[in-house]
């Protein structure tokens, strides 16, 4: 039985959430531009990540005993930034840094830079390996600490992915947890229509993983999802595939047409977070 | 901007008080005063295809941003959309040429070089198939950090045996190569440049042409001959512009071929006595530059003879034209490390 990693806090995972998107605008404000479809899609899996899965410490984000969490893909990094600055592991006042010149935030996530960046990602296609030489080794160290891996769909059709998810199983790596956010997008078009991944679930069963499919954004879903991967005795890597709406939590950004890069005009950026605003829960 | 921020990661940072976009993947370099053409490879692909069939399309989930979506529409039969899966798509390229195709497959340079390299080198180069990999943000031209900087794709390419090599300064260069990249019956790598592409050999050149293997003097000047390729040609000449003023005389021999060099032409010009630059929007390790210097060790000439390049490091994220200062690549850092030379 794995004990829960749940900080003590009043604050819920919902409020955490709200604050990741928050935080994440006020950065994609800084450049004008920036993943923020993404972030937005992805906050409820961070927050529940962050929240509720990860064991960490926010003053000590190399601290030995620490389950990893990669962010294979780089291109989020806004969104994590966000998250790691609601965690307390980097500080509120540099979001106005985000993607500056000699910032610790730069646009595409690297470990070099910042603090809490297990990896350095702009190159899809790494994290899944990493993680599973991380997962080897923190079970050659016999600890009992989980390597999430947080991936998009569009790294489905990338070979390593599948290199590492067969090697994953062999390994039998039940310290593993990745985690796809499936988005229905990448940089030419719909992920369906790009390259399809379908029938998902059965491919990732077929590799021997233990599999969930459930909706990403939904608060409720993952902190199940997330509580089984960690809590199966089988000993088999987990994977959670997280269904997510691009630009979740922004109505009038849900219902652009949604594209890789998220245009939002100048004047857009302050309506978004007063939507936000408006919405803030407890 | 101070170098080397991954080394202080732990330390904390104020905002600047002027703020600079980072410049992620729109690459517009040109300084002021250049025209531009919109996709001009896209366009130039657009003209070749209708008239030979055998021209394919195939990209790695990034034909919008190489330009090949202008193919894609106007050919979608011919368009294949590979997905994220970079091996793949210069496999299948390999295939289709087996079955009698000329394969145009698209992706990013650090892709290309880096993730496909085996199956470019087996699949395409030993078998010599006329496969035209022509892939973008070449060098320094995104701000978005070594991901996807393709600081060191010339270097890894030159290398391998079969393969023709074009790092192309201009909108002129780019659609010009289409042709000559299809008439050439073999492997080719260009560089792309895309998007809103300066024309900057024809201000200088009116009548200039692209010839696939040639290397053409753009300016003549009798202090200084700057060997250049891609978009360090259009630097290189506008720096000459700045040493004009302070009645310094540059010579610009343009070099797109990167391989096979034009070595008869590099080993002539080189021979005159002047200060030889070579100035390459690449690591200073085994690009242009190099090739050059072995050249005209080979021949037994010996100019005095300096590089222009970027370092050998992983380079900064941030906004272009500051790496571009960072790093030596502006017009003004160029115009200054020939002048400190001299
Ligand atoms: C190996 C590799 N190939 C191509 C790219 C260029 N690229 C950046 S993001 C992206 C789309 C990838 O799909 P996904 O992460 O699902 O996109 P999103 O959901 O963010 O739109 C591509 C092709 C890359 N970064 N790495
Ligand atoms: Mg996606």
């Amino acid at each position: 039985m794995v004990e829960t990693a749940t900080p003590l806090t009043n604050v819920s995972l919902a409020r955490r959430a709200w604050a990741i998107r928050r935080k994440a605008l006020l950065m994609g404000q800084v450049q004008g531009q920036g993943y923020v479809g993404q972030a937005l899609g992805v906050a409820d899996v961070l927050a529940v990540s962050y929240f509720h899965a990860l064991n960490m410490r926010a003053d000590d984000p190399e601290w030995e005993g620490r389950d990893r969490f990669l962010l294979s893909i780089g291109h989020y990094a806004i969104a994590l930034y966000a998250a790691l600055i609601e965690a307390g592991v980097l500080p509120e006042e540099e979001i106005d840094t985000y993607g500056m010149d000699d910032s610790r935030m730069p646009m595409s996530g690297m470990a070099s830079y910042t603090p809490g960046m297990e990896m350095t990602g702009g190159s899809l296609g790494h994290g899944l390996g990493i993680a599973v030489g991380m997962a080897l080794g923190l079970k050659a160290k016999k600890t009992n600490q989980f390597v999430y891996n947080l991936m998009s769909d569009g790294e489905l059709g990338e070979g390593s992915t599948w290199e590492a998810a067969m090697s994953a199983a062999h390994h039998k790596l039940d310290n593993l947890i990745c985690i796809v956010d499936f988005n229905d997008q990448q940089a030419d078009g719909k992920s369906t229509d790009t390259l399809t991944a379908e029938p998902l679930v059965d491919k990732w069963q077929a590799f021997g993983w233990h599999v969930q499919r459930v909706d990403g954004n939904d608060l409720e879903a993952l902190v199940k999802a997330f509580d089984a991967a960690r809590n199966l005795s089988e000993p088999r890597p987990r994977v959670i595939i997280a269904n997510t709406l691009m630009c979740k939590g922004v109505p009038f950004l849900e219902t652009r047409e949604i594209t890789h890069f998220v245009r939002v005009e100048a004047d857009e950026w302050d309506k978004a977070i007063d939507i936000l605003d408006q919405g803030a829960p407890a | 901007m101070t170098a080397n921020a991954r080394a202080r990661k732990y330390e904390p940072r104020v905002a600047p008080k002027e703020k600079v976009a980072t410049s992620a993947m729109i690459a517009s370099l040109a300084a002021e005063g250049y025209d531009t053409v919109s996709a001009p490879f896209g366009h130039a692909l657009n003209a070749v295809a209708a008239k030979d069939p055998r021209i394919v399309g195939l990209s790695a989930d990034l034909a919008k941003y190489t330009d090949l979506h202008i193919f894609a529409q106007e050919n979608p039969d011919r368009f294949y959309q590979m997905g994220m899966a970079e091996q793949l798509l210069f496999s299948a390229a390999a295939g289709m040429a087996h079955e009698g195709f000329v394969p145009f497959a698209t992706t990013y340079a650090v892709f290309a070089s880096r993730r496909a390299y085996d199956f470019i080198c087996m699949a395409i180069a030993e078998e010599n198939l006329p496969v035209k990999m022509v892939c973008g943000l070449p060098g320094l031209t995104t701000g978005y950090g070594p991901s996807h900087q393709a600081t060191e794709d010339l270097a890894i390419f030159r290398g391998l045996p079969n393969l023709t090599i074009i790092d192309p300064a201009d909108a002129t260069d780019v659609a010009q190569m289409v042709p000559a990249m299809v008439d050439h019956n073999g492997p080719v790598y260009a560089r792309l440049l895309r998007g809103k592409v300066p024309e900057v050999l024809t201000r200088y050149q009116p009548d200039y042409q692209f010839e696939l293997g040639k290397a053409q003097i753009i300016r003549e000047g009798v202090d200084v001959l700057v060997v250049s390729s891609g978009i360090m040609t259009m630097r290189a000449l506008d720096a000459a512009e700045l040493l004009a003023k302070d009645n310094i005389d540059v010579a610009v021999l343009h070099c797109p071929t990167i391989k096979p060099l034009d070595t008869d032409t590099i080993i002539a010009e080189a021979s005159k006595g002047r200060l030889l630059v070579t100035a390459e929007n690449h690591t200073v390790i085994g690009g242009l530059g190099e090739a050059v210097a072995s050249t005209l060790l080979r021949a037994g000439v010996t100019p005095t003879f300096r590089q222009i390049g970027l370092p050998d490091q992983f380079l900064e994220a941030g906004a272009l034209p500051t790496l571009h200062d960072m790093y030596g690549l502006s017009t003004t850092k160029v115009a200054e490390q020939i002048r400190s030379w001299l």
